[in-house]
């Protein structure tokens, strides 16, 4: 059991001075921007793609209607779009995060946890 | 190839094969609880499963934990009767799952302990932060409980053909028995492994009903599509949105609030966001919701094949008179295409579906109040023995329970379908403003962090107890009496900017500038694991 490794503990570890440290890393500020960049204009374009979808649903029922192949219509291939949307982004943040995040937060919490004795024991 | 009337009664009428299947779910799963409850001793182990858990299998428990027999049933049943708007239910469900991954599944690991408390109050005035956390997600949890044991009313009659009030009572008490038992003796691992048979069944099912249903169309989804609409009282109507909700401007933008409250309440359901403490790292907690997020999704496709497969094959109208109504929609389809054996299969997974998120959810209470109340506010400060807090935990469970399976039964037969709507809109309008403004935004402070709980909190059940759920309508919950102001069924479109709105002014209103060296510690924690509760070895 790691005790000062908890998370929530009002007291902070024997070292305090780690997180200072490690935030003024230029890592540091690069891991915070890469996953700004990827996420944000994930995040609105889910959103958006969800509201539209939900909007139309509820106000442009005769455009959703409308037959596409057969009797498939807007309505289901724009559902289905959301299921698939989803499936794509999720497997592009893996993919992401394993290339251009974990180097950066693995190499961080290393440097941290070398430096500092104790602060995870 | 429809089922005619006097067969529906039969279908209604086999207890001993529904109940075979589910006796042999109940059975391995006590064994596996078992199993647990000899490896789960210390307080890691009773709330987060000694985070032992990979990647697939927290998927696969995600799942398990999130669908529930409202939504196994519920929206294949909703598309055979509302058509597309069921659908449109099922999107609601599944699109915040993204949202979820991408800002909160790993910083929640990363920073936190086991409880969604453990996040909010991390850089606040601990206490006051914690208990009011723990009360929403009490309360959430709560309603959700009742509205879930209530369901096992509703499925006892359809299943079994309980149809007395002391019977179906019998059936909720035997449900909450079992729950407490994989919580009480389980805890959180044999909690999670119920978790992971009921989803494996659950999708192994919706694939096998999905495709059987297809195959008969020649794998050809147009075919299945107008089969449905020539087989509906509704006709190509079936296919478009607006059959439930396009009747005026009011339940047009009540569809709204409601499509808003489900994607963001979904991010902010303490039972669920209690699963990604049961990974070693933030790094599986990454790639479980990835698992999740594949499962949920082809959940909802299947439900589109299935919904409208059962409108092909049994016919709208069949489905609407059946005992149950809409939820019997993918029932009857099991038992048109497979007979009895089909039917008892699918049977046991809608039970395997209550048990597994009953217990989810109590599980979070116990941790609410064995974590968030007992070790860190009434002994807040003092050394807390582990084996009290895995005490004071259960009984915690206990208490929840007991209040649950009474609930359940006074609520049977009500029409409390709403409770889990409600349950949505607290996760959204409380929880869900706090989160990202504690993660997010610097400034956020105790005062913050309390208004918008508290506000969020009071505002959604204000709304929903004057709203036409409960009075004012035929429908509504106690029907006869008016006492409603607020027009809309789901307050979310109000509730929810409410709650954001309450945690701004909190914060901008009091003098606390919050302390940027804990925003710092936060963020490089939730950003890099360093410090981050490891899991226990074995």
């Amino acid at each position: 059991m790691s005790h000062t490794a908890d998370g929530v503990s009002a007291t902070p570890g024997p070292d305090t001075g780690v997180w200072e440290r490690t935030a003024s890393q230029p890592q540091y500020s690069q891991l915070k921007s890469r996953y700004r960049r990827f996420v944000l204009p994930i995040v609105l374009t889910t959103l958006v793609w969800y509201f539209v979808y939900v909007l139309l649903g509820t106000y442009a029922r005769e455009f959703m209607a409308t037959p596409v192949f057969g009797n498939i219509n807007v309505a289901i291939i724009l559902g289905l779009s959301q299921v698939v949307l989803s499936f794509v982004f999720a497997t592009l943040y893996i993919r992401y995060a394993n290339r251009r995040l974990d180097p950066l937060s693995d190499a961080l919490r290393e440097n941290a946890e070398a430096t500092s004795v104790g602060a995870d024991s | 190839m429809s089922v005619t009337a006097a067969e529906t009664t039969q279908v209604a009428m086999d207890p001993v094969a529904n109940l075979a299947v589910s006796g042999v779910f109940i059975a391995v799963t006590l064994v596996l609880i078992i199993w647990a409850s000899k490896r789960s001793k210390t307080s890691t182990g009773f709330y987060a499963g000694d985070r032992s858990f990979g990647a697939a299998q927290n998927g696969l428990a995600i799942t398990g934990d999130f669908v529930s027999a409202a939504a196994f049933l519920g929206i294949a049943g909703a598309m055979a009767v509302n058509g597309y708007d069921g659908f449109i239910y099922a999107i609601g469900f599944f699109a915040g799952w993204l949202l979820t991954m991408l800002l909160i599944a790993e910083r929640l690991r990363n920073i936190g302990k086991y409880t969604l408390a453990d996040v909010l109050s991390f850089r606040m005035n601990q206490r006051p932060v914690r208990v009011a956390a723990a009360t929403s997600s009490l309360v959430i949890t709560y309603l959700y409980l009742v509205a879930q044991m209530a369901g096992v009313g509703t499925l006892a009659a359809v299943l079994l053909g309980v149809r007395s009030q002391v019977g179906q009572a019998i059936a909720i008490a035997i449900v909450g028995g079992l729950m407490l038992l994989y919580v009480v003796v389980g805890g959180m691992r044999g909690t999670t492994l119920t978790q992971i048979i009921k989803a494996a069944m659950m999708m192994s099912v919706g694939i096998i009903l999905a495709v059987w249903v297809l195959a008969l169309f020649g794998f050809n989804l147009s075919a299945l599509l107008g089969a449905a609409a020539d087989n509906s009282p509704h006709g190509d109507a079936l296919l478009a949105p607006g059959l439930a909700y396009g009747v005026s401007s009011l339940t047009q933008i009540d569809f709204l609030s409601l499509s808003l409250a489900l994607v963001l309440g979904s991010i902010g359901l303490p039972h669920i966001l209690m699963r990604y403490y049961t990974v070693p790292t933030a790094k599986v907690a990454r790639k479980s919701v990835a698992w999740a997020i594949w499962l949920i999704g082809t959940f909802s496709i299947l439900s589109l094949v299935i919904g409208y497969g059962a409108v092909a094959m049994v016919g709208g109208d069949t489905i609407a008179a059946a005992p149950g109504g809409a939820n019997s929609a993918a029932l009857l389809l099991a038992f048109d295409l497979g007979g009895v054996p089909f039917l008892a299969i699918v049977s046991a997974v809608a039970l395997a579906t209550v048990l597994a998120v009953v217990a989810g959810l109590t599980i979070t209470a116990a941790a609410a109040f064995g974590h968030d109340i007992y070790a860190n506010v009434i002994r807040a400060g003092k050394p807390t023995d582990d084996r009290t807090e895995v005490r004071a935990g259960k009984v915690g469970a206990i208490i929840i329970g007991v209040l649950a399976i009474f609930g359940g039964i006074l609520a049977t037969g009500q029409n409390i379908a709403f409770l889990v709507a409600l349950g949505y809109v607290v996760a959204a309008s409380a929880n869900l403003p706090t989160m990202l403004y504690t993660l997010f935004w610097k400034r956020f402070n105790t005062a913050g962090s309390l208004w918008a709980i508290y506000g969020g909190l009071t505002t959604s059940v204000v709304l929903i107890v004057f709203s036409p759920t409960v009075s004012g309508l035929p429908t509504s919950m106690i029907p006869g009496v008016d006492f409603h102001w607020f027009p809309l069924n789901n307050p979310g479109l109000i509730s929810i900017p409410a709650g954001f709105l309450f945690g701004f002014l909190g914060t901008v209103l009091s003098k606390d500038r919050g302390e940027s060296a804990r925003f710092v510690e936060q963020e490089v924690r939730g950003l890099t694991g360093i410090g981050a509760a490891k899991a226990t070895d074995h």
